[in-house]
């Protein structure tokens, strides 16, 4: 089922939440809905689910206004981040609520309510703990059983709020795995909400990157990672180093320095105005000898070789902090030590102009 | 530390000193005794001082049957109407969000604030046949004070905060997600209501019911005031054993005390059940779960 949302708007109080967002969502997709706490994601996600009501706008399922249909009558399947189960009953009953509330002439047989439920804790694997209570699950497990539990009225659209926020590192990475191919497998029109763009980069087809109340961009992960439509989302997507700076006749100046820099992508560019220059951490080289004004100096604070790159903080010849991250062979190659002054290189970065 | 002379076994440095213990458990028992068990030996010693027969024949005078009839009476009407209104108004305060909601959480609290001979005074204020209220149902036949109808009222307004009270923080911190679960699984209101709601606050609703059912039985103040000492007709458990007690006849009064402690210890009794089905029924789901954890 295709999700339509036309000029939507929620405020609570004097806070808004949500600032007027369409959105359109295809039949099959997996959205993830990006953005930081209290950028109005969550309450995006209850409007479509319909547990809260817009002040303006429309939800169109299908093509139909869904704005009069209540949220039982909507046919969503919503995963809370705290899970939600009815701590009251066992892991079996709650997968097995949502057929139980069926109005008794449409209710399936108690045996095939059995059936259903074990299918459905088979899908999830976790059969084995069906007489358990959910106080006696680890977080995996209650978010699996909520899944199921959710996956067991056959909703038309799956709404997941945080579904892994609540998870250690390792389970959320295999849960995140699981619920790929679970999507791949049943190819229900999803949308989770998440503040890890990690995990909306790896797990979505497409990404709403959101920002106080509003939507900053929409795409894939390759367009919103690579192609990002302004700082924000630049910023917001993987680690960055922000360089404040300014642009005179074309010219580029961090702190006094001049720098010339090659491959700058630059948002509209005014020839004159403030600058920020934006360079993630591996697109930093670091090398010995001054490389004319493509290189600007620094001054090397800190090591962490922990991981698969080096981690180097440096502190710029205008004090900013600067972040850098190489590999291990050229770390070995460069004799590093804290308090060594060396020169730093972008090799790619992109230039954000405000002008004045 | 060879050649000094052995050492007593090393105390964890989490117990307190032994007579610090000591100290503190004589004091609680002393307590205890002196104001718990002393006073309701007296109350069974006093009630048996003329023999069983003369303590059964206290029991069923009829107009110490009408006592306890009028007292379980009140007690049936109060205590449903409690444990509704104790839901209702707890439901309210923890789920929405409107405006006066602090002045009605102070509000329930009245009649634990007001002393309960005013709270039965205002009853005769606003119900008494001089009253307009009160002469224009008296006018209809319908009379409230000095009658069945005003006990229980008065017994209706002393005892309404207490399942409210007990409920509106369990409410609040069972939260409302478990409800919008139910709603967006397909559940419709009462459904929710019955199968999660209820479930979830049921042992703080029991003990609330535990609590209120205590107090409907043993008011004096309130009831005192509005029920205007008719024999057989008006008096209730509490107020009979006054009457009793003022008339000289000891035994009597200590025999239908005596009912009423034992109503009050079957009660204390019922709660202890109920908090020890609440408690480790959770700690050992908690256990449970940190094993599997682990």
């Amino acid at each position: 089922m295709s999700i339509e949302l036309r000029n939507i708007a929620k405020k609570f109080g004097d806070f808004v939440a949500v600032d007027n967002i369409s959105l359109h969502i295809e039949t099959g997709e997996l959205v993830a809905l990006l953005g930081l706490s209290g950028s109005g994601k969550t309450t995006l996600l209850r409007i479509i689910a319909g547990l809260e009501t817009p002040d303006t706008g429309e939800v169109l399922f299908h093509g139909e206004d869904a704005s009069a249909v209540s949220v039982r009558e909507r046919k969503v399947g919503f995963v809370f981040q705290h899970y939600a189960l009815f701590r009251h009953m066992t892991v079996f009953e709650n997968v097995a609520f949502g057929l139980r509330v069926i109005p008794r002439r449409a209710r399936p047989a108690e045996a095939a309510i059995a059936r259903r439920v074990h299918e459905l804790l088979k899908l999830v694997q976790l059969d084995f703990l069906a007489d358990r209570y959910p106080s006696q699950l680890s977080g995996g497990q209650r978010q699996r059983v909520a899944l199921a539990r959710t996956l067991a009225v056959e909703p038309k659209v799956l709404l997941l709020d945080e579904p892994f926020g609540a998870l250690d590192a390792k389970v959320r990475q295999e849960l995140r795995r699981w619920l790929r191919r679970l999507h791949d497998e049943i190819k229900i029109t999803s949308v989770f909400v998440t503040h890890d763009q990690e995990e909306a980069l790896e797990l979505a087809n497409r990404i709403v990157v959101m920002n106080q109340g509003r939507i900053e961009q929409i795409g894939s992960a390759e367009e919103v990672y690579h192609h990002p439509a302004n700082a924000f989302v630049y910023n917001f997507l993987g680690n960055v180093n922000l360089f404040h700076g300014r642009i005179e006749n074309g010219r580029v100046f961090l702190g006094d320095t001049a720098v010339e820099l090659e491959n700058t992508h630059a948002h509209a560019h005014p020839e004159t105005g403030k600058a920020i220059l934006y360079v993630r951490p591996h697109l930093l080289e670091i090398v010995m000898k001054p490389n004319g004004k493509q290189t600007f100096p620094a001054t090397v604070k800190s090591i962490n070789p922990a991981g698969p790159q080096v981690k180097i903080e440096l502190v710029a010849e205008w004090g900013d902090m600067v972040q850098v991250e190489i590999d291990h062979e050229r770390y070995q190659a460069l004799h590093l030590e804290p308090g060594a002054n060396v020169f730093l290189r972008p090799k790619e970065q992109k230039l954000f102009v405000y002008s004045i | 530390m060879a050649g000094q002379p052995q050492r007593e076994p090393k105390r964890p440095g989490t117990a307190d000193p032994p007579m610090v213990r000591i100290a503190l458990i004589a004091i609680a028992l002393a307590f205890l005794a002196l104001f718990l068990f002393i006073p309701v030996i007296a109350v069974f010693a006093e009630a048996l001082q003329k023999g069983i027969g003369a303590y059964f024949a206290a029991i069923a005078d009829p107009e110490a049957r009408a006592a306890i009839r009028l007292t379980l009476m009140t007690a049936a009407i109060a205590v449903p109407l409690n444990v509704t209104f104790g839901i209702a108004a707890s439901w309210a305060i923890a789920r929405f969000d409107f405006p006066g909601k602090q002045t009605l959480l102070t509000l329930i609290d009245i009649p634990f604030s007001v002393s309960p001979v005013i709270s039965g005074m205002l009853f005769v204020l606003l119900l008494g046949v001089r009253a307009p209220l009160g002469g224009f149902l008296a006018a209809h036949g319908i009379k409230v004070i000095f009658a069945e109808p005003g006990i229980v009222l008065a017994t209706i307004f002393v005892t309404f905060p207490l399942a409210a009270r007990e409920l509106i923080p369990i409410m609040q911190a069972v939260g409302s997600e478990e409800e919008e679960a139910a709603i967006v699984l397909g559940a419709g209101g009462w459904q929710m209501f019955f199968r999660v709601t209820l479930p979830n606050v049921k042992w703080g609703l029991l003990y609330g019911l535990v609590l209120c059912n205590a107090r409907a039985m043993g008011e004096f103040g309130a009831v005192s005031v509005v029920s205007g000492h008719i024999r057989g007709h008006t008096n209730t458990m509490p107020l009979y054993v006054e009457i009793l007690y003022n008339d000289y006849q000891f035994a009597a009064a200590f025999a239908v005390s005596s009912l009423l402690t034992l109503l009050a210890i079957a009660t204390l009794i019922a709660k202890r059940f109920l908090e020890r089905r609440v408690v480790p029924a959770k700690q050992e789901q908690d256990n449970l779960a940190v094993k599997v954890a682990a």
